[in-house]
């Protein structure tokens, strides 16, 4: 199937309140997906014999900061069966009393494990259900999250020290 | 005259610290510690084509504990930096440190949040190899100059480093 | 005497955990796994990363778009070709670029000597893993062959930094075509070489075959790619599947095998060397002459000579030097068969002179999450020789 096909499938499928906006670009489509319905998409991605997207290649996030919301978290998905690409995204936004979350996919494609461990300690986005919610790459003791807009290239000696600070003796 | 002519040349007479520092450079054994790209070229001149067994060098050990030479092949990210200290604290002294790469010197290409910018500032680093990476001649060269920087140390022992203490993680 | 037998009977079974790495010889680079064990058999494996992340996806969105490729290059230093590949690949989507033919074989050649070279260092560090010392130092001699040719054309011997968006920064230097030709007439018999030291070896044998089994399923959930799932009996090359450059003029086969193990991983790799090798004869003989880089003034670089020569060029030079190239605001996505499988580039462009936003596919880092799936009830010396047979690279694990 060519990206058209796939897009009018799942707008069949789901209609506008759940994909809420499309986007071509060098004949690649991006589907913007309604945050709370990322799981059942992704679902029936996978599930239909039509389109069969058993192999998920990343999933990574874009700092829009500061734009509103402020990020996209993206899957893009393969099929083996199928030869063919797809790309959906779905736009999370984080408050200042709600930290920005979306629900995890591993449990439909395990591989999603490390990609969301990753995107979660590098934006600060938290993957909901996921197994093993631990940092993957950074140091467990740093606390930002370094490919957020917001972030200096090069870090400062409070977030980003080269060793870790001693804990404070006698406290 | 005197006692050279009386020995004729079956015993050679030198200074101590000559002959401490030749034995010290002649079996410098490296420590098999490659952190990123640098460590290929590190490899390539271990082996064949350049062969470092040339400069008595070729006993690559794995135990920081048998090594006298620290090779920093490649960028030390700040995760890394606790271990690569740990490392180093572990090798018996006579030890010495080789910054190859650009990475290893400053910090080269990748100047931001996760790199040391420069071993140097937590280790003390005897010779300097540019390069990103550098080549496998460039190695020996820098090797070479450290042999010769050996050459003029003296006592028996090196002159006092500036402490260095790893952090337990 | 009766007492010690009923005091053994009752003792607890307890697992202990080793930590290996990140300084350890076999962890090619600076890997930490924490391995639970139970006596010597591995109950679990978790992979602890990042001892050589170097933020790479974040100093990228601080260089023009021209920039970024020696950052590339320097993400998977085995190959270092293949990531300048899917960069330049997938900046020409995003830029609109068509790459003129000549350009698009040398770059193929130029691919698959860097797959060759990164499969023999692949294979001399696997066997001296396993135990068997000779053929790294077989394996690095033609290595060397490769090095001197990647010098004399592009000047780096492990990074060529050879590509360019929109072609090559220059063309084959004389005498290349004559040195690759006798290199690939030579390359099989040394192949033979190496076979002949593992591939009966028993030694060989009885470490890897039913070691580290991967069954096809498990290889597609956890996403692994490349040589991986070839020998786990997938047939899926993107160079078959989703061919670029010109992939679809060559004639070679797809090597797959079924065993599922380390040794059929070995054995993909190793015919995988033999095809690259035909692939590069091929583009060999359909050199023929042309330009080596598009013509689009303002987003790929002007040729040498008419810096010299036109004001125009010299503007546009100056300019793509200075401020770089604004590539219009979207996004897309890229992937080629590196080494290693699946490797992506995805660029997100805002419509100024650097990526706004760039992220990697790194087949090396989804390889390695299959580790714990193939280690499971495996013997801890056998850990070694399954971590080796997923051909890491470190930097493009952590990046």
């Amino acid at each position: 199937m060519n990206q058209q096909e796939i897009r009018d499938k799942l707008f069949e499928q789901f209609g506008e309140e759940v994909i809420k906006g499309e986007d071509l670009f060098r004949d690649q489509v991006t589907l913007t997906v309604d945050r709370s319905r990322i799981a059942p998409v992704c679902r029936f991605l996978k599930e239909d014999p039509e389109l069969a997207f058993d192999f998920l290649s990343f999933v990574g996030a874009v700092d829009r900061y500061p734009s509103r919301p402020r990020f996209e978290v993206l899957y893009q998905l393969y099929s083996l069966q199928r030869n063919h690409r797809f790309r959906i995204k779905a736009l999370v936004d984080e408050t200042d009393s709600e930290p920005a979350a979306i629900d995890s996919v591993v449990s439909l494609w395990p591989t999603a494990d490390w990609h969301e461990r990753e995107t979660a300690e590098m934006f600060g986005i938290t993957f909901k259900g996921h197994p093993d919610p631990r940092k993957l790459l950074l140091p467990e003791e740093w606390t930002c999250h370094p490919l957020r807009k917001d972030f200096h290239v090069e870090g400062n000696d409070e977030e980003t020290p080269d060793l870790p600070r001693k804990v404070e003796q006698g406290s | 005259m005197g006692i050279s002519s009386y020995l004729d040349d079956t015993v050679h007479v030198t200074s101590l610290d000559w002959f401490i520092n030749w034995s010290r450079k002649s079996s410098m054994w490296p420590l098999g510690f490659g952190l990123a790209c640098c460590a290929l070229e590190m490899i390539a001149t271990f082996v064949s084509r350049f062969d470092t067994s040339r400069f008595g060098m070729e006993v690559v050990r794995p135990s920081p504990r048998q090594a006298d030479l620290m090779i920093v092949a490649g960028t030390a990210s700040k995760k890394m930096l606790p271990a690569i200290l740990r490392i180093y604290e572990q090798m018996a002294e006579p030890r010495w440190v080789v910054a190859m790469g650009a990475c290893a010197c400053t910090g080269g290409i990748y100047k931001n949040y996760a790199v040391v910018q420069g071993i140097d500032r937590h280790l003390p680093v005897d010779v300097y190899i540019p390069g990103c990476p550098p080549r496998p001649e460039a190695l020996i060269d820098g090797l070479l100059q450290l042999h010769a920087r050996v050459m003029k140390e003296s006592g028996g022992q090196r002159a006092k480093l500036k402490s260095v203490k790893a952090v337990a993680r | 005497m009766h007492e010690v037998a009923s005091s053994s009977d009752t003792r607890v079974r307890e697992t202990f955990e080793l930590n290996v790495g990140p300084h350890h010889p076999s962890t090619h680079g600076v890997f930490r796994a924490v391995v639970e064990l139970d006596g010597e058999i591995v109950v679990n494996v978790t992979p602890h990363l990042g001892y050589l992340h170097r933020g790479y996806e974040k100093t990228c969105e601080a260089k023009t778009w021209h920039n970024v490729i020696p950052l590339a290059e320097r993400c998977d230093y085995m190959g270092a070709t293949s990531n300048s590949f899917v960069y330049c690949l997938a900046a020409e989507k995003l830029l609109d670029i068509e790459v003129p033919e000549r350009a698009q074989t040398i770059r193929v050649i130029m691919a698959e000597l860097s797959r060759i070279f990164s499969h023999l260092f692949w294979l001399g560090a696997h066997a001296h893993d396993i135990g068997a010392f000779t053929p790294i130092i077989y394996c690095l001699r033609e290595r060397e062959c490769i090095m001197d040719m990647f010098e004399l054309t592009a000047g780096g011997r492990l990074m060529p930094n050879y590509l360019r968006i929109g072609g090559l920064i220059r063309d084959l230097e004389d005498g290349f075509v004559e040195k690759a030709r006798a290199f690939t007439d030579e390359f099989n018999f040394r192949v033979d070489d190496y076979e002949a030291l593992l591939t009966k070896n028993p030694i060989y044998v009885d470490r890897t075959k039913n070691i580290g089994i991967l069954s096809s399923e498990d290889a597609i959930a956890l996403g692994a790619s490349g040589p991986m799932v070839r020998a786990s009996g997938v047939r899926w090359d993107i160079r078959k599947s989703e061919p670029y450059s010109g992939y679809d003029q060559y004639d070679f086969q797809m090597a797959v095998e079924q065993g599922c193990d380390v040794y059929s991983r070995y054995l993909v790799r190793v015919r995988e060397m033999r095809e690259s090798a035909k692939i590069v004869r091929q583009g060999l003989d359909k050199l023929k002459p042309g330009p080596i880089r598009a013509t689009k003034p303002g987003a790929v670089f002007p040729p040498q000579e008419e810096i010299y020569t036109k004001t125009e060029a010299l503007i546009h030079h100056f300019m793509l030097v200075v401020e770089g190239v604004r590539a219009p605001v979207g996004q897309v996505y890229h992937v080629i068969e590196s080494p290693r499988g699946e490797l992506g580039a995805y660029l997100v462009s805002d419509g100024g002179p650097r990526p706004y936003r760039l992220k990697w596919r790194p087949p090396a880092f989804v390889n390695l999450e299959t580790l714990a799936t193939m280690t499971k009830g495996a013997f801890l010396s056998d850990l070694i020789a399954i971590l080796s047979s997923i051909d890491i690279v470190l930097a493009e694990v952590d990046r």
